[in-house]
């Protein structure tokens, strides 16, 4: 038999929810760790194996300089490298700062800040090495996790759909809370993957996953607006967890 | 030959024996009912989850519901899912395949279990007209859809005339209502709502010979003439008050020779290509197929599911999708839906039902696209 894949799971800023979806697949678990050599996991054991690796799944932004070095470190290591979550693939909500002055903050927030090494900006993994796919999702669906992991082991495309969160709510029965209750809602111009959550419980969408393919944000602006969003509103909206993916932080800045 | 036409009287209070009737011969009842702020279809238990009193309220971009001051039943326009996911599944398995122990590859059936027995009650003639299109679609050519084949011989249709217009409707324009006509959209059963001082019942009119034994169950009386006059005015009513028109005349052609015309640029700044026209439309068809892999590579399966001319991967070939920008594929999806279809399927592929508009999230109006197309 040839021997198992080896799998690492890497953490950068973050707060460890994506990799967790790991060992939130508890029915697969099993079948996973057949599948492949868990090599690097520290969420899930100590046990530590050396590289190479064939598949290394990275968590989080590159928000200080030991990042930037560090995450090149796993990419000259892994054979396939694919990040998880909106930090790695958008810097996540710490990318926040990135609007702001990080020296600034880190005075107002610590009591000696020059003890705090940091970069100005929180950016994700694609924007320093490259990335072989990026999972979308804060935090991830782990059932795309699983197709991701999947299709590296079968060597296949994954079935990941870049199309709009509506396209979901609508395979779920949702009714739109958009056009039918006057939420403002970021589904129309927000990647599925999540299965449509919010909208099925009489909320609109936050935007977990980030822009879809060819996401028209200012149309969308324009008719939060009608439906008496404030521009403050709106730039926040745009502005969280996915804030700083291209498309929503041009709109985010439009509106501030 | 049509079935003679049996036209009778079945008061409101014994709507449900119409249910038990159904219930009795194996049928499952899809109908309207309230369901977070709307109207939609689904699996009824029995009169009573029928939407009493309500009616809404479509607009571009806009659906609400509002309390009728009456206790109508069917008092709506049209429910916000058309009833095409019962006959054309959103999600339907395809095939499985698999190894066996000697490394042998062998293939498993899809979803071939027997279709339930579905009774269709409340189809409007705009939605039996997007039925018979997509009868066209699936059972027309030389590849007949056997999964569409097998529902849609279950189904039975009770269709109902709509009392009432929405500001989205425009069947009118389209030639497809808002009166059913058995001659050109079979049913089995007719239903028209009367509801004035001599109280609240329902025209009902057999279209063929399942509806004609259904009539022999219900504990009906003979139509009056004052009956008929009534449900008469009610239907030219209603043919009145239609929201919206679209100008059909030589419109594919105006379409086809304006594909370059501003309008599609300006359009495309305003659509999200968000997909939700055409899942809303009852006869938007398409799909996409997915091939999924168990973990231990011995087990694959092949699932199709709704797709939209609006996604990016629809068009995916070597290289890349063909209509990447928002105006090629709102200009495809338009002029197919108004223009090609004819030359494709025969007919419109619109039938006014208005559900595009209402469901847009930024009130896209197709008939006021196809006006501005006309203006050079």
């Amino acid at each position: 038999m040839p021997p198992k894949p080896k799998l690492a799971v890497w953490k950068f800023a973050s707060c460890d929810g994506c990799q967790l979806s790991l060992l939130d697949c508890e029915d697969e678990l099993l079948a996973i760790a057949d599948a492949v050599e868990i090599a690097n996991f520290a969420e899930a054991t100590r046990h530590f194996e050396p590289g190479p690796y064939d598949l290394s799944l990275v968590e989080g932004s590159i928000t200080t300089p030991h990042d930037a070095t560090r995450i090149r470190e796993v990419r000259a290591q892994s054979r396939r490298l694919i990040t998880i979550g909106a930090c790695a693939t958008a810097g996540g909500i710490q990318a926040l700062r990135n609007f702001r002055d990080v020296r600034e903050m880190a005075s107002v927030v610590y009591a000696s800040p020059q003890y705090i090494d940091t970069l100005a900006t929180s950016t994700p993994i694609s924007d320093h090495v490259k990335v072989d796919f990026e999972l979308r999702g804060c935090p991830i669906n782990k059932r795309q996790l699983l197709e991701v992991i999947l299709a590296f082991l079968h060597r296949r495309k994954p079935l990941v759909s870049a199309e709009s969160v509506c396209v979901e709510c609508k395979l779920r029965g949702n009714v739109c809370v958009m056009t039918a209750h006057g939420t403002p809602c970021l589904g129309p111009v927000t990647h599925a993957g999540c299965g449509a959550i919010c909208p099925a419980y009489d909320r609109g969408c936050h935007g977990c996953f980030g822009p879809k393919e060819t996401p028209n944000t200012a149309a969308l602006a324009a008719q939060w607006k009608t439906l008496g969003a404030s521009p403050a509103e709106i730039s926040r909206a745009f502005r969280s967890f996915n804030g700083y993916a291209e498309a929503f932080r041009i709109e985010s800045l439009r509106h501030e | 030959m049509s079935p003679p036409s049996v036209q009778s009287i079945l008061e409101r209070d014994r709507l449900q024996d119409l249910f038990d009737v159904l219930h009795r011969r194996g049928y499952t009842v899809i109908g309207p009912t309230v369901r977070d702020r709307a109207i939609v279809c689904e699996a009824l238990r029995a009169a009573s989850d029928l939407p009493e009193g309500w009616e809404d309220v479509p607009e571009a971009g806009s659906y609400r519901l509002r309390r009728r001051p009456d206790k109508a039943l069917f008092g709506f326009t049209v429910p916000t899912n058309s009833w095409k996911e019962w006959l054309h599944p959103k999600r339907l398995k395809l095939l499985g395949a698999g190894r066996d122990g000697e490394g042998n590859l062998h293939f498993t059936p899809g979803d071939d279990a027997e279709p339930p027995k579905l009774a269709f009650l409340g189809a409007r003639s705009c939605e039996l007209h997007a039925i018979a299109i997509q009868d066209r679609v699936f059972l027309g050519g030389t590849f007949v859809d056997p999964h569409y084949a097998k529902r849609r011989a279950n189904v039975l249709i009770i269709a109902t005339n709509c009392g009432r217009a929405g500001g989205t409707c425009f069947c009118v324009s389209m030639n497809t209502g808002p009166s059913v006509d058995g001659r050109r959209t079979p049913f089995d059963l007719s239903l028209t709502e009367l509801l004035d001082d001599s109280g609240h019942r329902f025209l009902l009119e057999a279209g063929s010979q399942t509806g004609t034994a259904l009539l022999d169950e219900l504990p009906v009386r003979e139509v009056t003439t004052r009956e008929l006059r009534a449900a008469r005015t009610l239907l030219d009513n209603t043919a009145s008050q239609m929201g919206r028109s679209l100008e059909t005349q030589g419109l594919a052609e105006t379409m086809l020779q304006n594909l370059d015309h501003p309008r599609w640029q300006q359009v495309a700044d305003r659509c999200l290509n968000c997909a939700n026209c055409t899942m809303v439309c009852p006869t938007c068809f398409c799909t996409t197929v997915e091939d999924v892999t168990s973990l231990t590579g011995d087990h694959a399966e092949r699932w199709r599911r709704w797709d939209s001319c609006f996604n990016l991967d629809f068009t995916w070939m070597h290289g890349g999708p063909a209509r990447q920008s928002a105006r090629s594929r709102y200009r495809q999806w338009l002029t197919h839906k108004l223009a090609t279809w004819h030359e494709q399927f025969g007919s419109s592929g619109c039938v006014g039902c208005g559900r595009c508009i209402s469901w847009c999230p930024v009130g896209i109006d197709l008939t006021e696209e196809a006006r501005a197309l006309r203006a050079p």
